[in-house]
């Protein structure tokens, strides 16, 4: 049997102060031919057990990659990391060496993918990629492995387990298939599970069932739960709390009850009024104005001022900090007051 | 699947047929009597060479003769030269040192090209693998008749390493005309290899394998090495068929009795039965490489079925 994890590490259990996962002004860069892209910009946010966070943005605002960043799956050339910690249980795996951090990546920290189609192995069947796990992780038997493969699609709810093991990954339906990289995901009971928008790829009614399964899952083992999404109704009914995304950097954290009752951002506010509400039916839907931000030439100042209609003078030269506007609560605006109290009224 | 292996046997046939109906009908039409071009500068006695016209159904008009040779070739008989040598007699040697020669090259083409375009990938953008595609450029530059002639005078003649001709050293005979007839293949193979494997660790699915937390050495070797192998199985199945086709200039140079060197001094004797008994078997070769490939295929990609 191979160890579960190595000593540089702390095993599961009280963590102090120290939340479980915590990424800490990383920054992440690619070099490219046009130029030096910066993806990401000085992200940070926390999570710990038991806890859900949803992590907000437009396509192309930095989710992925800072997901990437966390399970150490970028490809390094073309990206780089000049600054910046992710501390799982108070190490920083960025600088742990790659042996140790193997032992974290999909054993203690998972990952799934949007379109699960394209994510699972064609020309395996799912019983022995999600066996894998068991076979490369844990020196398990192929028999012991397909039986574990069994109980996780079980346990996923996929009709028919025992059958469909041998099957391979076309022959399942968008929905099972999702299922089937969650089930291959939580095999090893990781601490954390980084949902990168798990349904996108999925009829709204699928949607919904994938997500009650996560929530499911998640209650059942106490583990962390990060959901990227660009959908903010997808995460209203799951989430504890919401960390917005614009050109790489947060640009809200708070906690979902707050965000919902009143954004303390501009851009938060936009995406609030773009979700379709039951009471608006036929009306038009709101849409934030203007386009995503060009990472190769980023905007003066606030990066999102083009886009703004709180914006003042001092908006285009002066880039808002972080703002700690509560305990639970911060917002990269220098209005952010402004945007409170018109959400309020 | 045995319904599609029996499916793509009967379509068969109307290629067989239409490829020996066209060589067939070329070489009848090739100027000169062959049975003047049999007895060379001899003269000879008329009476014989009516028997032979008439034996032969020389005096017949094409579509006759065509179909005593289809009757026969039914019957498992290639028919007989006009010296009366059974053609399946010719074939039976001649095929065999051809086959020789096309295995040696194939086994070269698949474990020289799809090492060198492997090794290629893993060092996808540096040195190593700039040094590859330019030795492959090379290599597909050249014509085989200078490969061939240049290798066999340095590692033939010069260092003496392998025998310079004939087939009198056994598969060491082999090993030198091999190469030289893969050489072009190897140079695609390795370029297609080393392609098909760096897009493959593009794929979604590796970055999946790599989430998992798997050692390097199993995310290339099984992960993406299964999916990167299969358009390569395809090349080289279709790739059998060239080479056996395309044997005839390295026959010649390295002296190999076999099917290229036969089919030449065939056509020149206007010997229709051995001619187009030799394009029969090589399209039947064709055939079989490619319904092995296409089973082969849904083997290695489950996503295709053949019913
Ligand atoms: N390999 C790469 N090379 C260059 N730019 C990249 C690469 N991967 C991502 N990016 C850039 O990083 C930015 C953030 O991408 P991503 O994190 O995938 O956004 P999203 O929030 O939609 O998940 C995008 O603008 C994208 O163009
Ligand atoms: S800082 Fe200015 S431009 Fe930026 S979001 Fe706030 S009001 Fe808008
Ligand atoms: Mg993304």
């Amino acid at each position: 049997m191979k160890k579960t994890s190595t000593s540089v590490l702390p095993a599961g259990g009280a963590l102090g102060d120290e939340p479980l996962l915590a990424v800490d002004d990383l920054h992440v860069e690619f070099v490219t031919r046009q130029g030096v892209v910066k993806a990401v910009n000085g992200v940070s946010y926390s999570l710990n057990p038991g806890e859900t966070l949803a992590v907000l943005g437009e396509s192309g605002s930095g989710k992925s990659v800072t997901a990437q960043a966390i399970m150490g799956i970028l490809d390094m050339p073309p990206a780089r990391i000049p600054r910046g910690e992710v501390r799982f249980r108070g190490t920083d795996l960025l600088r742990l060496p790659e042996d140790a951090r193997s032992q974290v990546r999909g054993q203690r920290v998972a990952m799934i993918f949007q379109d699960a189609l394209s994510a699972l192995n064609p020309v395996f069947t799912v019983g022995s990629q999600i066996g894998e796990m068991f076979r490369v992780h844990r020196g398990a038997s192929r028999r012991d492995a397909e039986k574990k493969a069994v109980e996780l699609m079980d346990r996923v709810r996929i009709p028919g387990a025992r059958q469909r093991v041998h099957d391979y990954p076309h022959q399942f339906s968008g929905g099972m298939r999702q299922r089937i990289m969650i089930a291959m995901s939580i095999a090893l009971d990781p601490e954390v599970l980084i949902a990168d928008e798990p349904t996108t790829a999925l009829d709204v009614t699928v949607q919904a069932q994938i997500m009650e399964l996560l929530a499911e899952l998640q209650r059942e083992s106490n583990m962390g739960l990060i959901l990227i999404t660009h959908d903010l109704g997808v995460v209203a009914d799951v989430a504890d709390k919401i960390a917005v995304m614009y050109g790489g950097r947060i640009v809200e954290n708070a906690l979902v009850h707050d965000i919902y009752r009143a954004p303390a951002h501009p851009y938060t506010k936009g995406l609030l009024d773009s979700i379709p509400r039951v009471d608006q039916k036929g009306q038009e839907l709101y849409a934030i104005k203007g386009m995503p931000p060009n990472l190769l030439a980023m905007p003066s100042g606030c990066a999102f001022h083009p886009r703004c209609p709180y914006r003042q003078d001092n908006c285009v030269t002066e880039a808002p900090p972080l703002y700690e506007i509560g305990p639970t609560r911060s917002s990269a605006c220098h209005y952010w007051r402004e945007v409170l109290d018109g959400s309020h009224g | 699947m045995s319904r599609y292996i029996i499916r793509r046997l009967i379509q068969a046939i109307p290629v067989l047929l239409g490829a020996t109906l066209l060589i067939y009908a070329i070489v009848f039409a090739l100027p000169g009597d062959p049975i003047a071009a049999l007895m060379g500068e001899k003269r000879m006695d008329p009476n014989l060479v009516d028997i032979m016209r008439e034996q032969y159904h020389l005096n017949d008009p094409f579509l006759v003769q065509y179909w005593y040779y289809l009757v026969g070739l039914f019957g498992g008989d290639f028919g007989k030269t006009f010296a009366g040598v059974p053609v399946t007699d010719i074939m039976a040697g001649k095929f065999q040192v051809t086959i020789n020669l096309a295995m040696t090259a194939l086994v070269m083409e698949a474990v020289i090209g799809v090492g060198l375009g492997l090794y290629a990938a893993l060092r996808h953008g540096r040195a190593q693998d700039s040094m590859v595609l330019a030795s492959t450029l090379v290599l597909i530059s050249i014509p085989t008749l200078v490969t061939g002639f240049v290798l066999q005078l340095l590692l033939g003649v010069k260092v003496g390493l392998f025998p310079v001709a004939g087939v009198t050293d056994g598969w060491r005979s082999y090993l030198l005309p091999g190469f030289v007839l893969a050489g072009t293949s190897i140079a695609y193979l390795t370029r297609l290899t080393r392609t098909s494997l760096v897009e493959t660790l593009r794929a979604d699915y590796i970055r999946t394998a790599v989430a998992k937390g798997l050692p390097r050495r199993r995310v290339v070797g099984r992960h993406a090495l299964r999916n990167a192998l299969i358009p390569l199985i395809t090349y080289l199945g279709a790739d059998l068929g060239t080479l056996m086709g395309g044997a005839v200039i390295t026959e010649t140079i390295f002296n190999l009795p076999g099917i290229g060197q036969q089919l030449f001094s065939s056509v020149y004797l206007r010997e229709q039965s051995v001619v187009v008994g030799i394009v029969t078997v090589l399209v039947l070769i064709y055939i079989l490489a490619n319904l092995i490939v296409d089973l082969l295929y849904a083997v290695l990609d489950p996503r295709i079925r053949y019913e």
